[in-house]
């Protein structure tokens, strides 16, 4: 430091050209890629995501490929319990508990070397593993529709509802206030008058209740936006309304509609599985997680896998998707976490 | 001397309600009535509430006036309706420049079609390459960089930001301009560079301003005439040194006593 001379030099005036002062120095970065560069920073969502992912396509692939017909029953091969080839894996070596005693139940049945059952076998000897695969295609397939109900029906109802305003938002909310006051469960059962009982009165259901939180939120916001400046702006240039709500309201209301099909997904699936339990859901023989909940529930004492697998797969799922939805709630909208 | 002029905006006996009849009723104007002559500019003061942002948008029709005409160019266009072929043709010959320069630009849209917006809406671009030519062009109008088009409002500054808002107002190539507070959000440092701008733009373009704000030195710098609204109603119309050095009305004295001199001097003995 001794050597550093401070001279007149040092003091003279830094020059920097016009076009310098206005030059921005950072990337080019769109709200998705700053919203997923944060997404890719919570261990927890993409660790869901990719589980959620998984499911999808296993689901998806066990339309063609399945280890065995989830229909077809075995009734000599029946409540075997989980056997995967002849390793010995512990729970997956085909013993179980008979009067106090361990016993190799494939063995006891004369099942064939070369014949075994990744989840064993429910009462009727139908393969668990392949029913569960069909359980959980069902409730992917109800949250994809009840997704879309919330895209299609939710979405344009809360736009036109905080749009219009006036006499069209009050009687529009009054109807959705009808239709939130009357349980989701009554609804479904009142299906039942009109359909058989199976995934299209279900999906009617949840298109008929579904959608209000997201025509709600999505009225709030449109409310807020609507009296934005650049809002305002769009108008003064004589932008026609459907325009401004395709290209001012619908990008910036892109957050509130991601999560809340976020939160919406595992309440769908737990509402079909909840019906399938109680029996006015997916009929018989069809597999659903619920009725396989149901179905294991009356063993549970003695043939606990029969339960706990399907319970696992269902349990999974909804906390990835709401992990998932917490993550890109918090990557969305970085001011309201914690 | 302004009398032989040509009248571009005549407002005649406005009246704009909110909510009429019911218990929220806000009576925003109160029957008022000025003329804006081509090539001038008016600035309209008071204070918050005073019905100044009121006036400037019902006249550019983003509400629509609950009686009284508005002569923009001899056609009256208070009775316009939304979507009409009309109402299109005014929507390029008048434009506005707003107060918030960070809520005015939509944040999830890039500059260039923020300001290419006017220019989709009346189809004023033969192409795309005609289109980027003309925001560029806009952009070094206003003293921005064209290489800024692809870039996100949330990366300007205030002044910045309400540079592309004008820009925006321009594209459409409008005869007039209302300028809503347009520099009271932004620093002290920026407001007269805004200001100047909007000058220079004025003198280049042969354009006509509604120039809104509360601050009285800055309004009498930028325009010829000043009106002075309260409660709905304009209390004072006249040219700007008269209205600054002669104020009738003691609704006019009281806001002139209200702007700080910069001298403690003259303060003192004010």
């Amino acid at each position: 430091m001794a050597d550093y001379k401070i001279t007149a030099d040092s003091f003279k005036p830094a020059h920097i050209a016009k076009e310098q002062q206005e030059k921005l120095g950072t990337d080019n970065m769109t709200f998705m890629q700053d919203a997923l560069r944060r997404l890719r920073h919570n261990k927890m969502a993409m660790i869901s995501l990719w589980i959620i992912i998984a499911f999808i396509v296993i689901s998806v692939l066990s339309i063609w490929i399945s280890p065995s017909n989830p229909n077809t029953q075995h009734l000599k091969w029946n409540n075997l319990p989980p056997k995967i080839a002849n390793w010995s894996i512990p729970g997956f070596r085909g013993y179980g508990v008979s009067a106090g005693e361990k016993v190799n139940v494939y063995a006891q049945n004369n099942v064939p070397k070369n014949v075994w059952f990744v989840l064993g076998t429910d009462s009727l000897g139908r393969d668990i593993f392949s029913r569960i695969l069909v359980g959980t295609r069902v409730s992917l397939f109800i949250a994809f529709m009840a997704t879309l109900f919330d895209l299609t029906i939710g979405v344009v109802y809360g736009l036109i509802s905080g749009w219009k305003g006036g006499m069209v938002d009050t009687v529009l909310q009054r109807i959705i206030e009808i239709i939130s006051s009357i349980p989701n469960l009554v609804v479904a059962i009142l299906m039942l008058l009109v359909f058989k009982p199976g995934l299209t009165s279900i999906i009617i259901a949840i298109g008929f209740t579904g959608w209000v939180t997201m025509a709600r939120l999505v009225r709030a916001q449109t409310l807020q936006i609507k009296d934005q400046e650049y809002v305002l702006a769009a108008r003064t240039l004589g932008e026609s309304s459907v325009k401004i709500a395709m290209k001012h309201l619908i990008p910036n209301l892109s957050s509130t509609i991601i999560i809340q099909t976020m939160f919406t997904i595992p309440t769908a699936i737990f509402f079909e599985a909840f019906l399938s339990y109680i029996g006015i859901g997916i009929p018989s023989p069809t597999a659903s997680l619920g009725t396989l909940l149901s179905d294991g529930q009356k063993n549970f004492r003695f043939l606990p896998y029969q339960m706990v697998y399907p319970a696992i797969v269902i349990s999974v799922l909804m906390i990835s998707f709401n992990l998932l939805a917490d993550g890109l709630r918090d990557a969305f909208d970085p001011r309201t976490t914690r | 001397m302004a009398e032989e002029r040509e009248k571009l905006v005549q407002v005649r006996h406005l009246v704009q309600t909110f909510n009429p009849g019911k218990k929220s009723e806000v009576r925003a104007i109160q029957d008022v009535s000025f003329d804006i002559y081509r090539g001038e500019t008016l600035g309209l003061v008071g204070e918050s509430g005073s019905g100044k942002t009121t006036t400037g948008r019902a006249i550019i029709r983003l509400y629509k006036p609950t009686s009284g005409e508005i002569l923009f160019d001899g056609n009256d266009i208070a009775g316009l309706h939304n979507g009409s072929k009309q109402m299109k043709e005014f929507r390029r010959e008048m434009q506005m420049i707003f107060q918030d320069p960070y809520a005015s630009l939509n944040p999830r849209m890039k500059v260039k079609d923020i300001i290419a917006e006017g220019i989709d809406i009346h189809h004023l671009a033969k192409d795309d390459a005609d289109r980027d030519a003309q925001v560029a062009n806009l952009l070094q109008l206003v003293g921005l960089n064209p290489d800024h088009a692809t870039r996100y409002p949330h990366e300007f500054s205030g002044g910045q930001r309400q540079r592309i808002g004008i820009a925006r107002a321009l594209a459409v190539q409008p005869q007039f301009i209302i300028a809503d507070e347009p520099i009271s959000a932004l620093d002290v440092s920026i407001q007269a560079q805004v200001v100047n701008l909007l000058k220079n733009i004025q003198e280049q373009r042969n354009l006509t301003y509604l120039f809104i704000a509360h601050d009285l030195s800055m309004v009498k710098y930028i325009s010829d005439r000043i009106a002075v609204m309260h409660y709905g109603r304009i209390v004072e119309l006249s040219t700007a040194d008269e209205v600054y050095n002669h104020p009738l009305h003691p609704y006019t004295q009281s806001l002139l006593s209200a702007i700080p001199i910069p001298d403690p001097e003259k303060q003192k003995n004010a």
